[in-house]
């Protein structure tokens, strides 16, 4: 069972939230020319890497708020989570 | 090598079993070889298999950083089938089939292929009408598919919940009677023996640091037991993909996620085929020891761990108790997981790559050891004629860029949601 602190309510289990995969991914800027391979990057292709992953949960039975969480792969120690709008440093 | 017969069965019986031979070699790493396949699961053993036998390329290494048998091809709940609706996917499929069914005498090796069919049940009348379209799009490409009214499930599988007022009540189902079973282990072994005898070298305890890449074509692999040249590479890591690709500066359309499975304690023979849950994802059969063999949803975040949370157990599990109720009785036996290459669409990619001489075999996601002689086969093919058969053609790297994607079950890239 993982533990999450939610930025908005503090620790609550794994059971409260919906993953929503890796927050590093960037859609592309609207308005702008992009190419197809930026367009597939954003939509298709992941690193998902074995260690430290940034990614987006969903506070879903809880504040319903999308938060950031970096989590490891591996040991699924919890080393930082932020708010949505909090940029990853 | 010794071949395995009743013969050869008594005549070391006579000798206490003492002087059988080893099944494969522990061979040190030759400088360089002809191909060089990564990862030594089911579907590295089986395409350095076919690479001997059919396209009699013998000068082959499996490089193995683990043991054989140690990863996801020891960790499935070893269903074969090949129920699928996409041509692409049902004709690779069926081609497994035909190899499954002669896969004993073949490999020499009893991979105990039991043929006894897979239910996937139906719990609405909108299931049954795409169960229907699916098995008839099943049998346009030459499958079996039967369409199962209630009355007809109850009488194959009396045991599941039948009653009233429940909240999932069982419409019907989908059967294709040849599905069914095989003995994993069996398989990884038979494969690893056959291609040892043709002159293989499987390397175990042997990771892949890197890799040797210059003027955009492969030269050889940096491994922690040396350096070892090859012209030609074959990536066939399931779940390490990712991290491999890394290493060759390539982002790959896969996420590994991990899937659990579990086993009751053994109780008498209940269960004649393999089951699926329609209203959730859930899936069951009886193995020849008794053990109840489940499995289900993947851990719901990307995971490396091997090794899965409860909580996705117990929601599988729920669904279990729900379409069998007696297995609330059941005590667990043991639960493992196994890190799945999860593709963006839900089928597998089996190409050549950018680099010249570099293969990629991946993406196999829930369906990986069902595919396993027909992906060894193709991935031979793709590496030792350099072009993909007309088998794999669909499964090309390419088809996310150009949109020709095989999304069977219409998930989109959320590749967690099952």
């Amino acid at each position: 069972m993982l533990y999450i602190k939610c930025p908005h309510c503090g620790w609550r289990s794994q059971n409260e939230f919906s993953y929503g995969g890796d927050a590093t991914v960037k859609r592309p800027e609207l308005g702008k020319d992009i190419s197809d391979q930026d367009w597939n990057n954003f939509v298709y292709n992941r690193k998902s890497l074995r260690g430290r992953h940034w990614e987006l949960w969903q506070h879903l039975s809880g504040c319903r708020q999308w938060i950031k969480v970096e989590r490891d792969t591996a040991t699924h120690e919890i080393f930082n989570t932020l708010k949505a709008t909090e940029e990853i440093s | 090598m010794q071949k395995y017969s009743v013969f050869s069965l008594i005549k070391n019986a006579l000798s206490n079993h003492e002087n059988w031979d080893l099944a494969w070699k522990d061979p040190t790493p030759k400088k360089e070889y002809d191909v060089v396949i990564i990862g030594g699961g089911g579907h590295g053993l089986a395409t350095a298999y076919y690479l001997a036998k059919e396209h009699n390329i013998t000068n082959v290494a499996i490089i193995e950083k683990g043991w054989i048998g140690g990863g996801n091809v020891g960790r499935n709940t070893t269903i074969i089938r090949s129920n699928y609706m996409y041509d692409e996917n049902a004709l690779f499929s069926e081609f497994g089939m035909n190899l499954w069914r002669k896969m004993s005498q073949d490999l020499n090796y009893n991979v105990m292929f039991s043929p006894r069919g897979i239910i996937n049940l139906a719990h609405s009348d909108a299931q049954m009408n795409v169960y229907a379209r699916r098995g008839n799009s099943m049998r346009l490409n030459g499958i079996d598919a039967v369409l199962l009214n209630r009355e007809q499930v109850k009488e194959i599988i009396p045991m599941a919940d039948f009653s009233e007022n429940v909240r999932f009540p069982i419409f019907g189902g989908l059967m294709q009677p040849s599905a069914g079973t095989a003995r994993h282990d069996a398989v990884a072994w038979g494969y690893a023996r056959q291609a040892d005898s043709m002159g293989v070298d499987i390397i175990q305890n042997c990771e892949v640091i890197g890799f040797d890449v210059s003027a955009g074509k492969i030269n050889g692999v940096r491994t922690s037991r040396g350096d070892i040249k090859a012209k030609k590479i074959g990536l066939c890591v399931a779940g390490s993909t990712n991290i491999l690709a890394e290493k060759l500066n390539m982002t790959l359309p896969i996420e590994t996620h991990l899937l659990q499975a579990c086993v009751s304690e053994p109780v008498k023979p209940v269960l004649d085929n393999v089951v699926t849950f329609g209203a959730g994802h859930f899936y069951i059969s009886q193995s020849d020891k008794g053990e109840m063999v489940m499995g289900g949803d993947l851990d719901g975040y990307n995971s490396y761990a091997q090794r899965g949370n409860l909580p996705t157990l117990q929601h599988v599990l729920t669904e279990g108790i729900a379409m069998m109720p007696f297995l609330s009785k059941l005590k667990m036996l043991r639960t493992w997981g196994g890190i799945m290459d999860m593709s963006m669409d839900g089928s597998p990619i089996i190409d050549k790559t950018h680099i010249e001489g570099l293969y990629l075999n991946c993406g196999w996601c829930y369906g990986g050891f069902k595919a396993t002689p027909a992906s060894g086969w193709t991935f031979a093919h793709t590496i030792a004629q350099d072009r993909v058969h007309e088998l794999n053609a669909g499964y090309s790297l390419n088809r996310f860029n150009t949109g020709h994607l095989l999304d069977e079950k219409g998930l989109g890239t959320k590749t967690w949601i099952s």
